[in-house]
C-alpha cells in the first residue's frame, strides 16, 4: 500500500487510506495514504494548487459542506474510523486554524475561545469558563496581552494575536488533532515567528498538520513533511532527512527552488 | 523655482479649453445635483409653513373631528380641533403585525436564497420576490382582499392590512438578508462548522448576529417604505374614526387619513400636518436605518 517514498509510523494518532477527493470531475486529491504521529509538527508543502488544503480540510470533513465535492477513502483517528461517525462529532475531535484570522467579531476575546462550548450549547460553570480561557490563551502566548481586555470584542486584536486567539479557540476543545491550513500566511514575520514557536511549544500536547507553502517554515518547525505535487502525495519522510536527501526528483526541484 | 510646463503655445491653448470645458462640466454637474434634491426640499418646506399651526399636543393624541366640528372652527377663524390618533394607532398596530409576519418570513427566505444559491427553486424564490417588488400595491391590497377580508375576518380588518403590508414587506428583506450574508466571510462560517457546530447553530448564532445590522438596516427600509402605502390601506383596512387595537376591525392609518382630509373640503387643512407627521416618521426610519448600514462598516 505504501510506496517506497514513505516512512513507516507506529501508533500514528490519523492514519489515511486510498484518500481522493474530486471538485465534481477534477480529482483534486490522487489516492493518498499516510500515516501521522503523534505530538508532532507535520508539514503539508507543495506548489499551489497541488491539493495540500484540500488533503487537510478532508480530514475533518468540511468537504461534506459542498455538494459537488466528493471525498472516498478512510480516515482514522485514533483506530476509528471517523468516515462511518457523523461529521459533527468527527470535528470536535480536531481543531482548525484557518489561513485569515477569523474570530467570531460579534463575540468577546472571552467568548471567542469557549466558542466551541458555546456554540454546542455545553453548559459550563462560571469557574470552567474562566479556567478553559485562561488555559488556552495562556498555551498560545496570549493571556498575559489580553488578561485585562477579556470582554472586548476579539477584532480589536492585531492580526498575529487573532490568529493565536483562533489557535486558542482550537485548542478550548482539547482536540487530539490540530489542523492549521497556511496559519501565517497573512501575517507579517514578528507574528509569524510568535507563532511558529508557539507551534513548536504546542506539539509537546497536541498532534500538529499544517499545509504550508513556505519551504523554509516546513524546515524550521516540522519534524515530519510530506510533499505534495498535482494532487498526489509525492514524497513523505522526516523533516532533515526530505529537506538534505530527497527521494524525488520531483521533490529536489521544488526544494530547490525549480518551481514552486 | 518655477518649472517651464507649457513652453509651446500650442500646448497651451488647448489648456484653457480644455480648463474650460471642465469648470463648465463640473457646473452642470452640480446643477443637476440641486435640482435632484430641490423637490424634496420645496416638499419639506411646504409642508412645514402649511401644516405647523395644526401640529399640537391635540394632534398627537386626540382623534379625527367630524366633519361638522371642522366646519364650525373654519367659519369661527380657529384651530380645527382634534388630531390623528386614530391613525398613529392605526399605522403602528398595522406595521407592528405587518413586521411580525414578513421579518421571520423573509429572513428565513433570505438565508434559504443564501444557502442554496444555484438552485432552481432559489432562482425562482428571487425572481418572484422582484415581481412582488414590482406589482402595484393596490394589486396586493387586492390579494390580501380576498384572502382576508373575505374568508378570515369577513369584513375590513387590520389584519387584511397589515397582511397587504407584510407582502410589500417580503421581498425587500429577503433580499437585504440575502446580501447580507453574502457580505460575511465564508470562513467565520467555516470556523463554527469546523468546531461540529450543527448547521442550523451557525446560521442562529454566527451568521445572523454577524449580518445582524445590515438585517435591521432592510428591515427599518422595508418598514419606511410601507409606512406610507394608501391604496392597499383602502381596500383592506378601510379606516376607522376611533382608535382600534382589534386586528379584526376596520382601522385608520396615517396614509388613509389624508387620503380622507383630501375628500372632505372641511377638512383639507389638516392634510398639511398629516403630511408632515408623515413625512417626519419616513425620514427617521431611512435615518435610523442608514446610520445602521455605517456602523456596520
Amino acid at each position: 500500500m505504501m510506496n517506497e517514498n514513505t516512512i513507516q509510523i507506529n501508533n500514528p494518532v490519523l492514519s489515511v487510506r486510498n484518500l481522493s477527493v474530486a471538485y465534481d470531475q477534477n480529482v483534486a486529491v490522487k489516492n493518498v495514504s499516510v500515516d501521522f504521529k503523534k505530538n508532532a509538527i507535520t508539514a503539508i508543502m507543495g506548489p499551489s494548487g497541488c491539493g495540500k488544503s484540500t488533503l487537510l480540510r478532508a480530514f475533518n470533513r468540511m468537504h461534506e459542506l459542498y455538494e459537488n465535492i466528493h471525498t472516498t477513502g478512510e480516515i482514522i483517528l485514533n483506530g476509528t474510523d471517523i468516515m462511518k461517525l457523523p461529521p459533527i462529532r468527527v470535528r470536535r475531535h480536531m481543531g482548525m486554524v484557518f489561513q485569515r484570522p477569523n474570530p467570531f467579531p460579534t463575540m468577546s476575546i472571552y467568548d471567542n475561545v469557549i466558542a466551541g462550548y458555546k456554540l454546542n450549547g455545553i453548559r459550563l460553570k462560571h469557574s470552567e469558563k474562566d479556567e478553559i480561557v485562561e488555559r488556552s490563551l495562556t498555551d498560545v502566548a496570549l493571556w498575559d496581552e489580553v488578561k485585562d481586555a477579556l470582554f472586548k470584542k476579539g477584532t480589536f486584536l492585531s492580526g498575529g494575536q487573532q490568529q493565536r486567539l483562533c489557535i486558542a479557540r482550537a485548542l478550548a476543545f482539547n482536540p487530539e488533532v490540530i489542523l492549521l491550513d497556511e496559519p501565517t500566511s497573512a501575517l507579517d514575520p514578528i507574528a509569524t515567528a510568535k507563532i511558529e514557536e508557539l507551534l513548536v511549544e504546542l506539539k509537546k500536547q497536541y498532534s500538529i498538520i499544517m499545509v504550508t507553502h513556505n519551504m523554509s517554515q516546513a524546515a524550521r518547525i516540522s519534524d515530519f513533511s510530506l510533499f505534495m505535487y498535482l494532487g498526489e502525495m509525492v514524497e513523505y519522510d522526516k523533516t532533515k532527512v526530505m529537506f538534505t536527501t530527497p527521494k524525488d526528483k520531483r521533490t529536489e526541484a521544488y526544494l530547490t527552488g525549480k518551481f514552486g | 523655482m518655477s518649472m517651464e510646463i507649457a513652453s509651446n503655445s500650442h500646448y497651451r491653448d488647448h489648456s484653457t479649453a480644455r480648463m474650460t470645458k471642465d469648470k463648465l462640466f463640473l457646473g452642470i454637474v452640480i446643477g443637476l445635483a440641486i435640482l435632484t434634491i430641490s423637490p424634496i426640499v420645496l416638499i419639506i418646506y411646504k409642508l412645514i409653513v402649511k401644516g405647523i399651526k395644526q401640529i399640537s399636543f391635540s394632534f398627537i393624541f386626540e382623534t379625527t373631528p367630524n366633519t361638522y366640528e371642522a366646519m364650525t372652527a373654519l367659519a369661527s377663524g380657529e384651530r380645527i380641533p382634534g388630531g390623528i390618533l386614530n391613525g398613529i394607532t392605526g399605522t403602528l398596530l398595522m406595521v407592528v403585525m405587518a413586521a411580525l409576519i414578513a421579518i421571520p418570513v423573509g429572513i428565513v427566505t433570505g438565508v434559504y436564497l443564501y444557502e442554496n444559491q444555484k438552485k432552481k427553486l432559489a432562482a425562482i424564490v428571487r425572481n418572484t420576490a422582484d415581481i412582488i417588488q414590482g406589482t402595484p400595491s393596490i394589486v396586493l391590497g387586492l390579494i390580501a382582499y380576498i384572502w382576508v377580508v373575505k374568508h378570515i375576518t369577513m369584513g375590513f380588518s387590520a389584519l387584511a392590512g397589515s397582511v397587504s403590508l407584510s407582502i410589500m414587506m417580503l421581498p425587500m428583506i429577503v433580499r437585504s438578508t440575502e446580501e447580507t450574508l453574502k457580505m460575511i466571510p465564508n470562513t467565520l462560517k467555516e470556523a463554527a462548522l469546523a468546531m461540529g457546530v450543527p448547521y442550523y447553530k451557525v446560521i442562529i448564532r454566527v451568521l445572523i448576529p454577524t449580518g445582524f445590522s445590515g438585517l435591521l438596516t432592510g428591515i427599518l427600509l422595508s418598514v419606511s417604505r410601507v409606512i406610507g402605502e394608501t391604496a392597499p390601506l383602502m381596500l383592506t383596512a378601510l379606516g376607522s374614526t376611533m382608535v382600534n387595537w382589534d386586528l379584526s376591525k376596520p382601522t385608520s392609518a396615517i396614509p388613509l387619513l389624508v387620503w380622507e382630509f383630501y375628500n372632505d373640503p372641511n377638512m383639507v387643512d389638516l392634510i398639511w400636518s398629516t403630511s408632515l407627521l408623515l413625512m417626519g416618521i419616513v425620514l427617521l426610519f431611512n435615518l435610523l436605518s442608514r446610520q445602521f448600514a455605517k456602523s456596520r462598516k
